[in-house]
This record gives structure tokens, sequence and C-alpha cells, in this order.
């Protein structure tokens, strides 16, 4: 069953992105591949610009829960893009065992 | 070359007059030392806990975990509408009065009264003890005597501080100088679009203060941060402030940000120029504000950040798009800590800003880690005790001054009789 709103179809095989969490998302992108990260953000890195347009015609107060996970999906893109356009890793270089853990972040 | 100005003495150090030698680290290495800190400094000074926006209305509660003072406080909002603090400690038998499931965790909430757990005393929102289980068994029991203890909590710009130090009664308001009255009026009460992160880290409290104190680190140790080209010309020309100022135990420094918006969008990445947002916080400025004395002293049309720390272990950055950072390092021994990081926010109108945001929250988290993981490894060295003796350079001026005002207070502390005030000029 597609989560996305109908004109972001093509998107769907990345569903499992849309992530409710910063939590979520960056154990997700820290647990995938440079290809993996490289094929999420090639196939919505170019749809950025038509989610904000989709998006920001709709009261951000009340999405509706289609257009909420093409949000959180976006949220993804914004964590994944740091591997893909500079780092070529999952982690950020010289950051080793240090973690640092979101403990408050909006709730859209 | 210098491409700012220093002041007439060639240099801010010599300047504030805090002398140019080597430091040593033998304040951030010891459980002995750090005893010393947590009497001397974190019960005596103003601790910021809070903000007003986390008790929205009467009965909003929150708790804090203050181990380096050696308590819990309790913060809430009375019936009156204002902000009071408390031990976190029933006046029975000593039970912690709030807490949700584990005693060490802090909570919030909002409540009537606050029950203490272990018998059902119950307090009011003022403290007062208002109901005692079966107090015809106790003897001669005047509740009146057993209120919560108060702690002296004040509000300066909306942020909520407390001081343990009975003895003290500087106001908030002149504690925080002139460099906390430079900040008056700037709307801190209109970014309520909060994100906050938290890491237990493996260092003295003071090292990661240091380490954000000082930009000189930057170009450097974020250089893989940056699109190639653009960190090696960083690298080269290193880090610069357009100011520092320091009054009494704070102390602060002005930053240049070209980077919201950059001069050249090719300087960054694709996805900060399609979210038109990074580091430095989203481009477009969400409300016009009128800068406060206190912000770009140095009134530089470059002006990007200024970072504030006042004294012990509050850091607070306002940003050129009109947004603030707050950081916080709560101590839990010689050679460990809490950190905590606040990024504030004008709440978005749409989803276009909530994405620039979000960029600018996970790229400071991208950061912080790179920050974060130099400091066990330095404790760790410093520790080993091979080398005592650090020189440090003028952009480093603000770590100076901390490690300087840490002795001052425990000098000022072995010196004084209990009860007295510490006064400021002591530690200028």
């Amino acid at each position: 069953m597609p989560i996305l709103p109908a004109a972001f179809a093509d998107l769907e095989p990345y569903g499992e992105w849309s992530l409710r969490t910063e939590r979520e998302r960056y154990a997700k992108r820290l647990s995938s591949s440079m290809e993996e990260l490289q094929a999420f953000y090639d196939a919505t890195f170019p749809r950025l610009e038509d989610a904000l347009a989709h998006l920001d015609g709709l009261d951000f107060e009340e999405l509706p829960e289609d257009a909420e996970r093409l949000l959180w999906l976006y949220y993804s893109v914004v964590n994944a893009s740091f591997p893909v356009e500079v780092w070529r890793q999952a982690r950020v270089p010289d950051s080793g065992a240090a973690s640092i853990d979101c403990v408050v972040e909006p709730a859209v | 070359m210098a491409h700012f100005p220093k002041p007439a003495e060639g240099s801010w150090t010599e300047h504030f007059k805090l002398g140019t030698e080597p430091i040593s680290y033998a304040d951030s290495i010891s459980p002995e030392h750090y005893e010393l800190e947590r009497d001397a400094i974190f019960r005596r000074t103003w601790l910021n806990v809070g903000r007003v926006e986390q008790l929205p209305k009467i009965g909003s509660y929150f708790t804090k975990e203050l181990d380096a003072a050696r308590t819990s406080v309790v913060v809430v909002r009375d019936k009156e509408g204002a902000v009071r603090a408390f031990h976190n400690i029933c006046r029975h038998r000593g039970n912690k009065l709030v807490w949700n499931d584990y005693p060490g965790e802090e909570t919030s909430g909002v409540c009537r009264q606050f029950t203490c757990k272990y018998h059902g005393w119950r307090y009011g929102l003022d403290g007062g003890l208002t109901f005692v289980q079966q107090e015809s068994e106790f003897f001669d029991l005047d509740k009146a005597d057993y209120g919560l203890a108060a702690v002296r909590a004040e509000v300066w710009e909306g942020f909520i501080f407390v001081n343990l130090d009975p003895g003290d009664t500087t106001p908030l308001e002149e504690y925080m100088g002139g460099l906390g009255a430079g900040l008056a009026g700037y709307p801190f009460e209109k970014m309520t679009q909060v994100f906050k992160y938290r890491a237990d880290v493996g260092s003295n409290w003071k090292l990661f203060i240091d380490a954000f104190t000082e930009f000189y680190h930057a170009p450097v140790l974020h250089q893989k941060q940056a699109v190639s080209e653009e960190s090696r010309k960083l690298a080269k020309v290193g880090f610069e402030a357009l100011a520092y100022d320091i009054e009494g135990p704070h102390g602060m420094v002005s930053s240049w940000g070209g980077m919201a918006p950059p001069k050249d969008p090719s300087m960054v990445k694709p996805i900060e120029r399609a979210l038109r947002s990074g580091l430095f916080g989203p481009w477009d400025r969400p409300v016009d504000v009128d800068l406060p004395a206190g912000l770009n002293p140095a009134r530089h049309p470059a002006w990007g950040v200024d970072s504030f720390l006042f004294f012990p272990n509050f850091m607070l950055l306002v940003w050129a798009p009109n947004w603030y950072l707050t950081y916080h390092y709560w101590p839990t021994s010689y050679n460990t800590h809490i950190f905590e990081c606040g990024l504030y926010f004008v709440p978005p109108k749409n989803a276009r800003e909530r994405l620039a945001q979000e960029l600018a929250a996970v790229t400071f988290k991208e950061y912080a880690l790179q920050d974060g993981n130099t400091l066990e490894a330095t404790q760790t060295m410093l520790e080993a005790g091979a080398v005592k003796e650090f020189p440090l350079c003028d952009q480093e001026i603000l770590l100076r001054h901390l490690h300087k005002v840490c002795k001052d207070y425990l000098d000022d502390h072995a010196g004084r009789t209990p009860g007295t005030p510490l006064r400021a000029t002591a530690v200028s």
C-alpha cells in the first residue's frame, strides 16, 4: 500500500526511510551502505523542489498523513546527504565512538 | 596577517591582562580538585537550568539533576505564576520527592501539588506542607515548619537560574553583568521551536567548554565537513574573531559568518543550496531583529555568531539569521560530564522552513560529534601527566580566562568565611 502522496509514487521504493524520529533516521543511515545511501539520494534529491512545492501548498499545521510521511522522508534525505555529498562514508569522519542523542525534537 | 583589528596592546589576551604564559591542566585531572570545584563553583554560582517555556502554566514543573552541586532541584510555576525552585527532597525522611520510575532521571509534567511516593506527604506549589499521612501519630508536628527547602530561582531573559549558595545575595541580573545586559531585549521568547541533544562525555567539563569557546580549531578539525576546495581555503586562512569581551567571570567571542547565505553558492553543498540552510542556520531570516548593543560588538557587516560563556557552564550562541543555541556542561565526576545542547528557532510556517531547520540541527550534530570525539583521548593524555604546560594563542583567550576564573573561585572559597557572599570583583 502506498504511503506517500500519489505524485511521489516513484519514491515508494524508499518508503522505509520515512521515519518519524531523528534517532531512527540516523540509525538507518549508519546501517546503510554507501551504495544504498547513494541510490536513496539519487532518487530523492532531484524531487526535492517538487516535494517542497507539494508540502508548501498544504496547511503546515494540519498536514495530511501522506504529506507528513513525505516530510519525514525528506528529513532522511537531509540526514543521508552528508555522506553522499562529501564524506563518502556513513559516519562523520574523525568521530570514532562519540555519540550524541537527539532527546527533544519538534512533533512534526 | 591580521584580518580584523586587535586592541592597542597588540592582543586580546594582553588587553584583558590575562597573562600569556602556558597553562596547566592540573585543574582537570584529579578527583580531589573536582571536589573543590563542586563546593567553590557549582554551589556558589547562578546555574541555568532551563527556560520559562518549559513551565507554560501554573503547576508546570521539571526536575534538574545537579550532581556537581550535590543536589537535585524541582522547578515549578506557582499559583501566582512565579518560578520557584526547591531541593527535590521530602521533609519527612529524605525520600527524593519528584521522579518517575527512575529516581536518578529528570522528569517534567504538570501537577496541583507534589505528593511523596513514600508516605504520601503533600506539598503545595509554593512548597508549603499541606498534608501529612496519619498526622495525629506525630509528636508536636507543625506543618508550617516542614515546607520544602527552597532554592533561590530567578529569571533572566526567559532563562531560569538557580543558586544554591544561601550566603550569596547577588541578584541574577547583577551576576550576568554587562554581557548579560547587552543581550536584553533579544526575542528569545519567539524562538520556541526546539531541538535538544545530550551526550555522556568522558572528559572533565572544562575541556568541552575549552573546545567550544575557541573557533581556532574549526577550520582544521571540521575540514572534512565542507566541500573540499572551500575547506582547503578555510584551513589556510585559519580563524580570527571579530572581537572578544570579558567581564567578571563571563566572556564572549564574536565571529564572522559569511555562510548564511554564502557569497558564492558553489562554496556550499548541494543540500545547503537547495534548502538555503547550513551550520550557520537557515539563510532566510524569520523575523526582523534590532540587535541589542551586546551583539556584534564590532558592528562588522560579516558578523555571523556571538558565543557567550556565562560562568560556570552555560554557553549561549546567538546567530545572525535569528536563532540561538545553548550548551550546558554538567559534571558527573572529574573526568565525566553530561553535555546538553539546545537549538531554538522561530516556529516554521511551512515545510520549507522546517526542512531548513532540520538541516541546521543535523549539521550541528555532525560537527559536535567531531568535537566530542577528541575529548576522551585528551583527558587520558592529560592524566598521563607527561606534559604539564600548554601554550594558548590569542584566539584561545576565553579558555585561558575560564581556567583562571575557576582558580579564583577556588582561592576565594578557601579564603572566605562560610556564609559570606562571593564578590564578583574577586574574580575580574
